[in-house]
């Protein structure tokens, strides 16, 4: 274990003849043309609307941010208005944390996941296929909504008492609530879906102490979705049942306290910010194990630091409301535990440093990527050490300090990942490689962009300048500082175009790839880039953390599994020793109707509460039509298994 | 009450490493800055802000120096780190930064506990203040046995007495914040919490809601002065007196329009049958700085033009366009000048 690995011995595509791989094709294929556009139910497709999906409204909340930031360039500037502008951040918040962060990191894991472990779909083909209509009805909702009056003003926190109807009448509040229903449906979907996929499929042999960190991370990330969803399921409840059906959850006249919309939205929205950055650690690890050219050090300290920080992540969100008169003792206990996250994350990074220093780095634009995601996620862990003190925070707190902290932890640690893994897996997914010159400068327009944006923010927060104002007078001595930031916005919008234009130009003109042209370890580059249909012609056995690397790494292939229809390899959570074979559902259009049929209900809702129980029948007449019995595909073949 | 308050003394601290890193971070001044305390307790929370800061930068330095080196360094010294016995060594050294990092971090705790203990001020019988956050002003009670002072958006405080602010909303959630006299403390409904101000030297120190509050929130702005005792008790006596009687023709057609308007429905003119609780109290509305929760001067043209529409500079106040013609509103300017 202690010598770097050469990639020694790959998997073999298979050798088996061309009627086999035909078959397996045809068994596997979505329906050609528009049918299949709308039925089918492959994790790849499904993986890469997400990701496409959530890079448009990337782009949205990135226009949006740009428009802030043009309108605080100066003071007392008159670009935009203070409902406008009030209006924007509320739509990039929403936009950033529900539309773009969480599901690409979704849509990542169910195009990766899958072909990482070995199998060929995920567990719950069609449910995954819902997933996505979810997300995406629950995005065009919040957009669609914009030119009839549906934006929301009142960030994308919601604080009440001023989400309430009384100081936020008008339809903005009650779309924000319905589109936060589809998120979070679409994000329990899919992590019910990681979680079986990940503990039931993975190819024999690859027991957890084996399986690669990215899938590790995924994992977390599930399971931390499965939890903190329910927290602002409840507190989306009660806020739309105030304003519709005149319940008084949140009105203080009726001795309700608004801190309780605080403690469950925190609740969520802190683990939230972790289930975004939980992927990223994986992201990186698999990045740094390929470029570093060797294993990494101390797997098993990666994997307790990665389950700590999905615990750890539920203890903090208190640190929110400090400022809200909490008694001190509380204030102490969540101090030390906002801290303590601190310690898995330092933990990861020293690990990724000491498998750099051990092997051999290449440093090519992915790993260029992941040293940039280093320096700014640790200014952004170590401004957030200062905000886990309570009395810091009381200064800093709900300042632009707080603005420039944040951004370096998702920016600096989510998309900066993201773009570490775009560089990483374009290849997998087009058979192309990105332009390595583009590269480059899209990195360095991106980091310096960054900087200049997000560090003044600091120093803006210091002298006093809160977040979320719209204006500022010349006085305060903030205009300059401000002007930076914009500067840097722009920066940081170039780059981005230019990623636009490496992607567009690389699709088509890249370099030919090959199916490894990293010389990575994982399974997904064992097969051909992009993949077929079925991801690996045979279900390998794996005997090791780095099959791709280690002579032995996977001994043999799965035998006896059918492929005249869909079916998979069940393994044990544990060990992944075979258990037994199942079938897995193939295309269908009843996902889409169930997604119009939740979709007529929640966002008919808005309108008059009758249409959540229009939704309901339909949904049900969609779900029976889901279940339907019919004759189980491939039984009537006679073409069998060699 | 004034006379059972103790003047509280604290440690200031040296501020010659805070002047050189202001100086290297790029100039930390401005008028509502928390780097330039007025009072022990923002002196601590920036004494804090520094310790944080040179820990910080030091841990930065380290970790992307160790990275840059072990990506860049020469291919030669590489191969030493891939001897057979480099896997203990690399996890002996992961074990050691992580270590390292418990007790940083386990200081930093201690640090940060002992300063937040540092803040709390309490001595019995203290001057209290009441501060209520309205969309989009502040509505500052005095309470006194004759009847409260009440003031808007301007706090006065005796320098070297520590002052209990009674903080509460009559809407949605506000949060006052004068950096450079301590952090931020909530406003919320239903709730009434509890900070205490301490202010070391005279002067006058701008604050501004921190909590999102709404279409205005931008423009919630409220200053802290901070006087000598006799002059702040000169000021509280002047406070109490009930608004002067009109004397000129001018001002007495003034006190006419406002009482036979709108105005009446929302303000208080104490001394006068206006009792509105709507807008703030102007019983002394002359001897403020500002208007408008900070946002204008308070002159006679500023007051004209933001009776005249006060959207133009608000843009979503509560308070309407007024109809009045302009000799009404000259008369009303004129009279609203003469509440000292």
């Amino acid at each position: 274990m202690s010598v770097a690995f050469p990639p020694a011995a790959r998997i073999a595509p298979g050798r088996g003849d061309d009627r086999e791989a035909d078959l397996l094709a045809r068994t596997w294929a979505s329906p050609p043309g528009i049918r299949g556009w709308f039925t089918t139910v492959h994790h790849r497709t499904i993986g890469l609307r997400y990701i496409a999906t959530a890079l448009v409204f990337f782009t949205a909340g990135g226009v949006e941010a740009l428009l802030m930031r043009l309108q605080l360039a100066r003071p007392e500037n008159a670009l935009l208005g203070p409902q406008a502008y009030n209006r924007l951040f509320t739509l990039h918040g929403n936009t950033m944390m529900f539309l773009f962060a969480v599901p690409i990191m979704e849509g990542l894991a169910i195009y990766l996941v899958p072909l990482m472990i070995g199998t060929r779909n995920v567990a719950f083909p069609r449910l995954n296929a819902y997933g996505y209509y979810a997300y995406l009805i629950g995005g065009l909702l919040l957009y669609g909504a914009l030119p009839f009056g549906g934006a929301s003003d009142v960030g994308w926190f919601s604080y009440v008492p001023l989400a309430t109807l009384t100081y936020s009448p008008g339809k903005g509040v009650d779309v924000w609530t319905q589109m936060i229903y589809f998120t979070e449906l679409s994000a329990l979907v899919v992590a019910v879906e990681l979680i079986v996929t990940i503990f039931k499929l993975r190819a024999p042999g690859m027991s957890l102490d084996r399986m690669p960190l990215f899938v590790w991370s995924m994992l977390v990330m599930s399971v931390m979705i499965v939890f903190a969803m329910p927290a602002i399921i409840v507190a989306t409840t009660f806020l739309p049942l105030d304003r519709m059906v005149e319940t008084r959850f949140f009105d203080v006249a009726a001795g309700a306290d608004p801190l309780l919309w605080q403690h469950l939205f925190w609740f969520f929205g802190h683990p939230e910010v972790y289930i975004v950055f939980v992927p990223a650690l994986g992201i990186v690890s698999s990045i740094v194990v390929a470029f570093a050219g060797r294993p990494i050090v101390g797997y098993t300290a990666m994997v307790f630091a990665v389950v700590a920080t999905g615990f750890l992540g539920f203890g903090l969100w208190v640190h929110h409301m400090f400022a809200t008169g909490l008694p001190q003792l509380g204030m102490s206990f969540f101090t030390a535990a906002s801290m303590m996250i601190a310690i898995p994350s330092g933990i990861q990074i020293f690990c990724w440093i000491a498998t750099l220093w051990a092997g051999r780095p290449r440093l090519r634009t992915p790993l260029l990527f992941v040293l940039g995601f280093v320096s700014l996620f640790v200014v952004g862990g170590l401004t957030g050490v200062m905000l886990a003190s309570a009395p810091l925070d009381l200064q800093v707190h709900d300042t632009f300090f707080v603005v420039g902290h944040f951004h370096y932890t998702l920016i600096g640690g989510a998309v900066f990942p993201l773009f570490a893994a775009f560089y990483y897996w374009f290849p997998k997914v087009t058979g192309r490689r990105l332009g390595e010159g583009l590269g480059r400068w899209n990195f360095w327009l991106l980091f310096i962009g960054f900087n200049a944006t997000f560090f003044p923010m600091h120093l803006l927060g210091l002298q006093g300048m809160p977040r979320r104002v719209y204006t500022y007078s010349a006085e305060l001595g903030w205009g300059s500082l401000n002007l930076v930031a914009t500067g840097g916005a722009l920066l940081l919008a170039a780059g981005l175009l230019l990623f636009l234009v490496n992607v567009a130009w690389s699709v088509r003109r890249g370099a030919i790839a090959g199916d490894n042209p990293w010389e990575a370890d994982t399974l997904e580059w064992a097969t051909a880039s992009p993949p077929p249909a079925y991801n690996l012609r045979r279900i390998p056995v794996v005997t090791s953390r780095y099959p791709l690397w280690a002579a032995n790494g996977a001994s043999g292939n799965v035998e006896g599994l059918r492929i005249d229809r869909r079916e998979v390899l069940v393994t044990t959570p544990l060990d992944a020793e075979p258990d037994h074979r199942a079938l897995l559902p193939g295309p269908s259009a009843w996902p889409l109707a169930l997604g119009a049929a939740t979709g007529v209900g929640f966002i008919g809702a808005i309108l008059s509460p009758v249409w959540a129980l229009i939704g309901a029948g339909l949904a049900f007449v969609a779900l029976v039509g889901w279940f339907w019995p019919r004759p189980e595909p491939g039984r009537d073949r006679r073409e069998a298994v060699p | 009450m004034m006379a059972s308050a103790v003047i509280v003394r604290h440690r200031s601290w040296p501020p010659i490493p805070a002047f050189l890193l202001a100086m290297a971070v790029g100039g930390c001044d401005g008028i509502q800055s928390a780097l330039r305390p007025a009072g022990p307790q923002a002196a601590r929370i920036a004494a804090l802000w520094w310790v944080m800061l040179g820990v910080g930068a030091a841990v930065l330095a380290a970790v992307v120096a160790t990275m840059l080196w072990a990506v860049l360094r020469p291919a030669r010294s590489r191969a030493q780190g891939a001897r057979p016995d480099g896997e203990r060594w690399l996890l002996l050294a992961v074990g050691a930064a992580s270590g390292l990092t418990v007790v940083v971090l386990f200081g930093l705790l201690m640090v940060s506990a002992v300063t937040g203990r540092a803040l709390s001020i309490s001595v019995p019988d203290p001057l209290t203040i009441e501060v209520v956050g309205h969309q989009w002003w502040w509505e500052v009670r005095y309470p006194d046995p004759d009847g409260a002072v009440v003031s808007a958006n301007e706090v006065h405080v005796p320098v070297g007495y520590p002052v209990r602010l009674r903080l509460g909303s009559a809407d949605v959630i506000h949060s006052l914040w004068v950096p450079s006299l301590h952090g931020k403390t909530d406003q919320i409904p239903g709730h009434w919490n509890t900070t205490w101000l301490l202010a070391d030297r005279p002067g006058e120190f701008r604050g501004q809601c921190a909590e999102f509050c709404g279409i205005q929130h931008a423009h919630m702005a409220l200053t802290v002065s901070a006087e000598p005792p006799e002059t702040f008790a000169a000021w509280r006596q002047a406070q109490r007196a009930p608004a002067p009687a009109p004397t000129d023709p001018s001002s007495q057609r003034g006190m006419e329009v406002f009482l036979g308007s709108s105005c009446a429905g929302c303000h208080t003119i104490r001394g006068t049958p206006a009792l509105g609780r709507l807008g703030p109290d102007l019983t002394h509305l002359a001897s403020r700085r500002r208007i408008a929760a900070g946002v204008l001067p308070n002159d006679s043209d500023h007051l004209a033009a933001w009776i005249r529409d006060p959207e133009q500079w608000k843009p979503g106040t509560r308070m309407p366009a007024s109809r009045l013609g302009p000799e009404d509103l000259q008369a009303l300017v004129t009279y609203l000048a003469t509440l000292r």
